[in-house]
């Protein structure tokens, strides 16, 4: 560590013990949050999610493709995460390296494990085609809370996705001969038609350092927290999802008030999703 | 290329309603990220792209720098859901050159010799795609710079012209149409593109690439029309600037 996060940690450190953050936040308040979607006209789902200074853009690109062999009446759905070099001076181009892995795989995990899309209803001739739903996020401004950004992001973009019938009603056509009951399908679907989603769980991310757990860490308070524990609640309270990260611990207790802390947040959370995407 | 659209009709209107000489609708905003040193975002017609600037820092790997000037390293990259059918992420042999084309435009205009041993990273998101996202980057990427503070002889700017709806079905050449900043429906259907970047305080072209047919007027015309279109964005980049600098156009 050179000179500067040194004297940054003390100063959080000091802030922290006196129950202050250096941005005038309480421990367990986010910062200001913006979900905005359909901005990308060329994905079939898309927002823009800024979280303070972090600023994630989802997009959901649609096809139809062929089932997995185990599941074949299932649509398949694929998230990733690019840390591109515009959002921070510390990211590089390349292939998705360690934190980028991390983050479209929890994401994903708390979209695919609560069956937020619902698979069965993306499947077009059993074995033969179904819908592939793929999330692609981009991290375009980093000012930390990747996780619940990203997240909020993925999932503001898909609660508003369109399946692009209409685009792919060329395709299937030809097929009918060979499938009939492509013919229902397409009599049944003239038009674009949302997403099928069930109610996400929502993530909220916690951070510790210096015996303080904050939620919602900026930047310069995740580059000194010890340890960082996600979690994911649905509407009930119940708790979904989970990721620890970081090589600090916490006691069993501390992981009792986090959950805790999560359903409070992940409530609001939930009421600003609904109202950006207006249900 | 066979055109079997119908892309200008006989008034010299183009089929998305525009003149010929008539850009796309253009908005651009400096300074949209934090963490960046400089930033811009920019809309051109359908067009969405972000660009942003890091450095002068030092450049790494050390083999790559240059004791006498700065490197510049523009990396243009698509977003996987900014087009039709989603595209693999990771650079391709496309965006692998224009990433080069832009770096060696910009490369003119920066005061290298300023930053021996530095890298300037300029890096340019396309989110949204829809014809001319080169012309849409390296513009972005000029307002990034000058918002980053780099000491440039000019503010790079990019836009294209090209020619539409002309060739029989037999491949002669009748009559086509010249016209500035082709739209998604020209661009896939048309006869020709020809992209430039100028620095446009001396017109010295930075960029400049063409593919299709084109006679030699059709050519003057078309750099003729990019040309101007090339200035009128200039205006909107430097409203960018000074918008977010709080400077109105009569305190300078």
């Amino acid at each position: 560590m050179t000179i500067s996060p040194v004297i940054k940690k003390d100063y959080l450190n000091q802030l922290a013990s006196d129950g202050k953050r250096a941005d005038g936040r309480k421990m367990n308040e986010y910062r200001p949050i913006v979900i905005e979607t359909d901005i990308i006209g060329k994905a079939e789902g898309s927002a823009r999610v800024t979280i303070g200074n972090t600023q994630v853009v989802a997009g959901i690109k649609m096809a139809i493709g062929t089932p997995y062999p185990d599941t074949p009446n299932q649509g398949v759905m694929s998230t990733a995460a690019e840390l591109i070099p515009l959002a921070s001076p510390d990211f590089e181009a390349g292939p998705p390296r360690e934190n980028a892995i991390e983050i479209s795989r929890v994401v994903d995990r708390g979209i695919r494990e609560s069956d937020v899309i619902k698979f069965d209803e993306l499947c077009i001739i059993p074995g033969e085609k179904i819908w592939l739903c793929f999330i692609d996020i981009h991290i375009i401004d980093y000012d930390g809370n990747l996780f619940d950004a990203s997240s909020l992001a993925a999932l503001a973009a898909l609660l508003t996705t369109k399946v692009p019938i209409e685009q792919h009603r060329e395709s299937l056509e030809p097929l009918i001969e060979k499938f009939p009951d492509i013919q229902t399908y397409l009599d049944t679907h003239q038009n674009d038609y949302p997403l099928p989603v069930r109610e996400p769980p929502i993530s909220c991310t916690f951070a510790k350092f210096n015996n303080t757990i904050v939620v919602d860490p900026a930047l310069d308070e995740e580059e000194i927290a010890d340890v960082r524990l996600t979690v994911a609640t649905d509407e009930k309270g119940d708790i979904r999802a989970m990721q620890k990260g970081l090589n600090g611990s916490f006691s069993v207790e501390e992981i009792k008030n986090i959950i805790k802390e999560a359903v409070i947040n992940g409530k609001e959370l939930r009421i600003k999703l609904k109202e950006s995407i207006g249900r | 290329m066979k055109s079997d659209k119908q892309l200008i009709d006989e008034t010299g209107i183009r089929s998305d309603g525009r003149k010929p000489d008539e850009l796309r609708n253009v908005i651009i905003k400096a300074g949209v990220l934090h963490r960046a040193d400089g930033s811009c975002y920019l809309e051109w017609g359908g067009n969405k792209v972000i660009a942003a600037v890091y450095g002068p820092r030092e450049a790494i790997p050390r083999h790559s720098q240059n004791s006498l000037r700065a490197i510049v390293n523009a990396r243009y990259n698509m977003a996987a859901f900014s087009v039709d059918d989603r595209k693999r992420p990771g650079p391709d042999r496309r965006s692998r050159e224009i990433s080069k084309v832009i770096s060696e435009a910009l490369e003119k205009v920066i005061l290298t010799d300023y930053y021996p041993r530095a890298a300037i990273d300029v890096n340019i998101e396309v989110l949204n795609a829809e014809a001319g996202t080169r012309c849409a980057g390296l513009t972005a990427a000029g307002v990034a710079l000058a918002d980053a503070g780099i000491p440039l002889k000019d503010i790079p700017v990019a836009c294209a012209a090209g020619k539409i709806g002309a060739t029989e079905e037999d491949g002669t050449f009748t009559g086509g149409h010249v016209v500035l900043d082709l739209g998604k429906e020209e661009d896939n259907f048309g006869n020709a593109d020809l992209p430039i970047a100028i620095a446009p305080r001396t017109n010295e072209i930075l960029l400049l690439q063409m593919d299709g047919h084109l006679s030699s007027d059709e050519f003057e015309r078309a750099l003729d029309y990019a040309i101007k279109g090339c200035h009128d964005i200039s205006k909107l980049q430097k409203e960018a600037l000074l918008k977010k600098y709080n400077v109105s156009e009569g305190d300078e």
